[in-house]
């Protein structure tokens, strides 16, 4: 059985010619990952995908156009950028549009995976919610903040849809690898190798030894081993890049963690079959004791002001730490008369030329240049007080003296009027617990409908 | 001879493992240069905790042989976004790890 990914992340582009070499070369479905965490907490916060429209519909185009000329299935998981409600819906309906404008034909799934209050609420009530490393337990209170919660599914809910007769399944938060696993192992293929596989195919042509843009890969699933191949005639793989792929994104390269059990690739052997294809061997699929479904989720944390400002007085430079503080104590005192000394906010002051990048992890933090840049980020409950904040906290900074200078300084250089820029509302992660569920489809609505 | 991580690796990275955790990856083109730092144990848990002020217990540590790599995984600071985050891919984190040295070639017949 040959599985085709057409890209590492829907909208990031493939070339067309990939595709129908693919489906050309009998692939037996052709699959997708549309989500990703890489880009911070706001897609699943706000429901928006970090691709535009017409990147995502430029793709999709091509995958349902080809698959339906095989009539062979399409599977496309973590809908819209995280796999909400919204973000699926945003997709099913690019889907139908391309549908009418291709007239093209099919059944298709959607399934959800976000999760209500009311449903986290009643699941951490039965014990059924525990916290993965380094986040502490649940709470009614970390529910009760949250904009969006997603659960990720497994094979199962994906499994259940091309079992209704699904021709395209659109799916919210999934396992990246599930997306590739759940077809073959529904036609009865050894577990390991379908998952190996699908970790590699859900990156795309990650994993070839050069990649100069996104594009397709291909897998073949033996009895006992999986070939993985690229579909654009000038990328190859190599026993050690498919090995490095194992690396990527995962923080431990030989326990792959999936809702139905662990991918251990310790022992895993990577061999050229030729010199653009490499065989996998010797993966282990360990079933879980207990079934889990990954829950992720984002809260708002208010709203930001930044304040873009660079120094280049080698005097203020030198004590820059004190000048801080000073500011700080200024600003605070400041505030304490203005807004008054219950309203919450938060300044970060990142220090680009000291530890700007690192922050706490920086082994060197101090100047070593002759000019730095300073990154305020005023947060708090409104726009209105961040940014009213901000301009205290910038014409504090401009007039915060030194010793060495006896009489009014103006110290920090502002690149941009007005110096406060404000960023609107800002979120985070807040969520990284496992459920375990009454069933795998338990938590994943399907729902079937005739395009 | 002695020579740096980044004079020896083909590639040096770091990323987010989700939101919560940071990944390094020291990928080598080299089979007997990764073994040499594999061996020597460049990169152990104490030095890389050391490295970026971070408590032993949380690190880990793994040798790929097949891929030519040492992994270093740890929980990040603050995660992927938030409010005081600094690095929202976690692409920035490794350059300490550039600095690093291996002893190469056969240190009996090293000068």
């Amino acid at each position: 059985m040959k599985l085709l990914a057409a890209t590492g992340m829907l909208g990031s582009g493939f070339q067309e010619a990939s595709i129908v070499r693919g489906v050309d070369k009998g692939a037996a479905m052709i699959g997708c990952d549309s989500g990703t965490t890489d880009f911070g907490p706001h897609p699943l916060a706000t429901g928006r995908s970090q691709f535009s429209r017409a990147a995502v519909r430029r793709d999709l185009d091509v995958i349902l156009v080809q698959a339906r000329r095989a009539r062979i299935p399409v599977i496309i998981g973590s809908a819209g950028g995280s796999g909400g409600d919204s973000n699926l819906a945003w997709l099913v309906d690019i889907v139908r549009d391309i549908a009418a404008e291709r007239d093209l034909h099919f059944r298709m799934a959607e399934i959800r995976a976000e999760q209500s209050k009311e449903t986290m609420h009643r699941l951490h009530s039965e014990g059924r919610v525990r916290p993965l490393a380094p986040m502490g337990p649940l709470t009614d209170e970390a529910i009760d903040s949250s904009l969006h919660m997603v659960a990720m599914m497994g094979t199962e809910p994906l499994q259940s849809a091309l079992e209704q007769g699904a021709d395209v399944v659109l799916a919210g938060r999934a396992s990246d690898a599930a997306i590739f696993a759940a077809l073959p192992l529904l036609n009865g293929f050894e577990p390991a190798l379908c998952w190996h596989a699908g970790k590699i195919l859900e990156c795309g042509a990650a994993a070839v030894a050069v990649r100069t843009a996104p594009d397709s890969m291909m897998a073949e699933l033996h009895d006992s081993a999986v070939d993985i191949e690229p579909l654009r005639p000038d990328y190859r793989c190599t026993p050690q890049s498919v090995a490095s792929h194992t690396l990527y994104e995962n923080a431990d390269p030989f326990n792959l963690p999936e809702p139905s059990g662990v991918l251990d690739t310790l022992h895993t052997r990577y061999e050229a079959v030729s010199d653009r294809a490499v065989r996998i061997t010797g993966s282990v699929f360990r079933p879980a004791t207990e079934y889990t479904n990954k829950l992720e989720g984002a809260r708002s944390v208010g709203y930001s002001t930044i304040i873009p400002g660079a120094i280049r007085d080698p005097l203020i430079i030198g004590q820059l730490d004190a000048w801080l503080e000073v500011l700080d104590e200024n600003i605070s005192a400041r505030l304490r008369q203005t807004v008054g000394e219950s309203v919450k906010y938060t300044i970060a002051t990142r220090v680009y030329g000291r530890d700007g990048v690192m922050g706490g992890l920086e082994p060197i933090p101090r100047v070593e240049g002759h000019e730095v840049m300073i990154l305020w980020d005023v947060i708090s409950d409104s726009q209105e007080l961040s940014h009213s904040i901000a301009a205290s906290l910038s014409h504090m900074a401009v007039h915060n003296p030194i010793p060495e200078w006896h009489g009014l300084i103006s110290g920090v250089a502002f690149p941009f009027a007005p110096s406060e820029i404000d960023r609107g509302p800002v979120y985070e992660f807040h969520l990284n617990h496992l459920i375990a569920p009454e069933s795998p489809t338990s938590l994943f609505p399907i729902e079937m409908t005739s395009v | 001879m002695r020579k740096t991580l980044a004079e020896t690796a083909k590639l040096i990275r770091s990323k987010n493992a989700g939101p919560f955790w940071l990944t390094f990856d020291v990928m080598f083109d080299d089979a007997d240069i990764y073994r040499s730092v594999r061996d020597q144990d460049v990169l152990n848990v104490d030095r890389v905790a050391g490295l970026f002020g971070q408590d032993p217990a949380v690190v880990r540590v793994f040798a790929h042989d097949s891929a030519f790599a040492v992994k270093v995984s740890f929980p990040r600071p603050v995660s992927s976004g938030s409010a005081l985050d600094t690095d929202v891919f976690g692409g920035q984190q490794y350059a300490p790890l550039m600095d690093l040295t291996v002893e190469l070639g056969n240190p009996s017949h090293a000068k």
